[in-house]
């Protein structure tokens, strides 16, 4: 029987993946062909969707965009052998959008059964727990911290220390808490991992129950992808059965269990104490730090919070050994970074690549330009708290160190593309009515500030629009200086890095403003 | 009537005239996570999974079981976007207005589709076929413009494309 693989991601699904999966399986009933369908993840090759693969003898072969109505012409073409056909796209171990690519976190993405273990060991799974269960706790938190894994979440915070810090704390109860709060625009490399490869995440937070002696974890999901939630359920089931989580995972002698909990539409639960704070049942209002999470979190406990990327990078890092890892990258950023190519772009998607690729790379050589065909004018990186980036610092290296350096973060790698028909004062105010919608009220300069800035904006764009001069210069000095204040006096990134979006558009793009260039860079600021 | 219950309202204890629709979904929710530690946004979850929002009068019992204050729960359904106070229409239209839809025509989107329902965001339209509310991001941001329509996500979704979609869902079980 030919097995066809129609991704059950909710992005391929959000396409028609699912009317595509139907009608193979009735033009195959009608042929009297045998077939058997296995719905994936994606690849993240989004202007693919939906992907169609067939396993032939020669390896898998791709056709995509597939629409319902093709269908018949595929078979027609024989594509359960590899026939040729207009939507075909070769074998995928040629694709040059795969090939180019360094697929290590997101290596059995697309590939496999989502929530099939054998299929997953098939694949290279559960090694990396396995070898975990003969270690010592220190060992597992030496590996981890050798490897050079870095928070990928946005913050960066080297993962080997936090473990190390939890490992150290001496409590009756630990926790590992997954923060799958992915609420920045233009990313999905969470959803995508935990809708095609959530065994990879499960493992990751066993291991790291393992190395600092936790017993149970959490897997904090945000409502809006209910796809992910049923897949990880699923997937959680299907552990247990096999022994991965339970009294004795794997026959080390030792427990871990996971549950996952529901956010509630709360842009601000993707920050780790306010997630915590939901986690108990409260309102996500952001805590004061110290004590870290790492020393008094969850329920008071010592609580390792890990984005789900770098808790699905230990695996492999277990698996492979920390130096495999620790070879790809630049400068301090050690390993891969999954980037999401988002928003006006042709070919948009996610691509696994090293540290140090830079922006143009990415659009140039993945992106293919921007899907309405006019030319790039900015890039907004790392979701609603990250800059604005216009052409010419497209050269920048995606590096944490080097986004540093030009006031922008890489985050959690999403770049979304706008065409030359943006209006960044427009986005700006976006910015700061974001932040008034989202601030969890805690901190002045964000619930306060936020809402004043959306107020200075619209006063700035009536300004700029009735081109009087003078009231633009005088809406941009209170800008400024309430910008100041926001990065300066907030409690936590939402109100701290609201600015990074205004600011950089108002220095990059100050035509947007009403302003020549040369009048905002010479202002105080 | 407060006074009067000694066991939670899990435990059936809420005298008969006191019922409302609602109360069995309640009764169920606290008691399937009223000893969950953090419990209560599971059970705040499976109550507007049932009923279709959280009924104010709702709260006071929801604290009560938890032994939580009435202004604890207030503040946990005031606090999310998530939980409605009030039933929305039959159908949930949810329409991404994040940076990445966006770019490609969000914000006309999403005055189309008010204008098409006659309804601000959070409204719902006057026939109760349909709530139309923003959303922030449904990580669909390489094929926006993103919809969520009852749970499932549309990509790259048209002008067009939404009038379809109402069209379905008003043809429909509307």
């Amino acid at each position: 029987m030919t097995r066809v693989f129609v991704p059950g991601d909710s992005g391929a699904r959000s396409v028609g993946a699912d009317a595509v999966a139907q009608a193979i399986s009735i033009e195959a009933g009608m042929r009297g062909v045998k077939v058997e369908i296995v719905r994936t993840g994606s690849r993240g090759l989004y202007w693919l969707e939906p992907l169609v693969e067939v396993e032939t003898a020669a390896g898998r072969v791709a056709y995509g965009p597939v629409t319902p109505a093709e269908v018949p012409s595929l078979f027609d073409a024989h594509f359960l052998t590899g026939g040729a056909h207009d939507r075909s796209q070769g074998p995928v171990a040629t694709m040059p959008c795969l090939v180019r690519q360094r697929r290590v976190t997101f290596a059995r993405v697309g590939v496999v059964d989502p929530v099939s273990v054998r299929d997953y060991e098939a694949h290279g799974g559960l090694a990396g727990l396995r070898k975990a269960g003969t270690l010592a706790p220190e060992a597992i938190v030496d590996e981890v911290t050798r490897s050079g894994l870095r928070g990928r979440g946005g913050a960066a915070f080297p993962t080997g220390i936090k473990w190390k810090t939890v490992l150290g704390a001496p409590a009756d109860r630990k926790y590992i808490v997954c923060n799958a709060d992915e609420g920045d625009s233009g990313t999905f490399a969470d959803r995508l991992l935990m809708e095609g490869d959530p065994l990879t995440l499960i493992e990751g937070m066993a291991i790291a129950g393992f190395a600092v002696g936790a017993t149970q974890g959490f897997i904090y999901l945000r409502s809006e992808y209910p796809d992910a939630h049923r897949v990880l359920e699923r997937a959680l089931a299907a552990a247990r059965d096999a022994g991965l989580l339970g009294a004795d995972v794997l026959g080390s002698g030792r427990t871990f269990d996971i549950e996952v909990r529901l956010g509630a539409g709360a842009y601000i639960c993707g920050e780790e104490t306010a997630l915590l704070e939901s986690l108990e049942g409260k309102r996500g209002v952001v805590r004061a730090k110290p004590p870290l999470p790492a020393i008094s979190g969850l329920f008071g406990k010592p609580t390792v919070v890990n984005n789900v990327l770098s808790l699905a990078a230990v695996p492999g890092i277990l698996a492979d050994g920390a130096a495999a890892y620790a070879g790809h990258g630049s400068g301090r950023s050690r390993g891969t970074l999954p980037v999401q190519l988002a928003g006006n772009v042709a070919r948009g998607g996610l691509f696994e690549v090293p540290f140090g690729t830079t922006v143009r790379e990415l659009l140039e050589r993945f992106g293919g330009g921007t899907r309405s065909g006019r030319p790039v004018r900015a890039v907004q990186v790392g979701g609603p708290l990250g800059a604005y980036l216009p052409a010419q610092q497209f050269d920048t290296p995606l590096d944490y160190e080097a986004f540093i350096a030009i006031d922008a973060m890489v985050g959690h790698g999403g770049i979304v593309v706008f065409d030359d028909t943006v209006d960044l004062a427009r986005m700006a105010r976006y910015a700061m009515e974001f932040c008034a919608i989202e601030s969890c009220g805690k901190c002045t300069p964000c619930r306060i500030g936020s809402v004043r800035g959306t107020e200075v904006m619209d006063r700035l764009i009536t300004a700029r629009d009735a081109g009087d001069l003078a009231a633009v210069e005088e809406q941009v000095a209170l800008l400024k200086d309430l910008c100041d204040t926001m990065l300066g006096g907030s409690l936590c990134a939402m109100g701290g890095m609201t600015p990074y979006p205004v600011l950089s558009a108002l220095r990059h793009f100050p035509e947007d403003f009403g302003l020549d260039a040369p009048v905002a860079a010479g202002r105080q600021g | 009537m407060r006074g009067e219950r000694h066991g939670g309202p899990a435990r059936g204890a809420l005298p008969v005239v006191d019922r409302q629709p609602w109360s069995d979904a309640v009764d169920a929710a606290l008691a399937a996570h009223r000893d969950t530690p953090g419990g209560l946004l599971p059970i705040l979850h499976a109550i507007q999974a049932t009923v279709g929002h959280v009924p104010p009068a709702a709260v006071p019992v929801i604290a009560d079981a938890l032994n939580l204050s009435r202004a604890d729960v207030h503040g946990v359904v005031s606090f999310y976007h998530d939980f409605r106070d009030r039933p929305a229409g039959r159908h949930v239209i949810k329409v991404c207005r994040a940076e990445a839809c966006q770019s490609v025509g969000a914000e006309a989107l999403v005055a189309h589709a008010c204008r098409q329902l006659g309804v601000a965001l959070h409204g719902t339209a006057a026939d109760g076929s349909i709530t139309l509310d923003p959303v922030y991001c449904l990580g669909n941001c390489a094929l926006a413009p993103a919809v969520q329509v009852d749970g499932t996500v549309h990509g790259r979704v048209t002008p067009a494309m939404f009038d379809a979609l109402v069209q379905g869902l008003r043809g429909g079980t509307a």
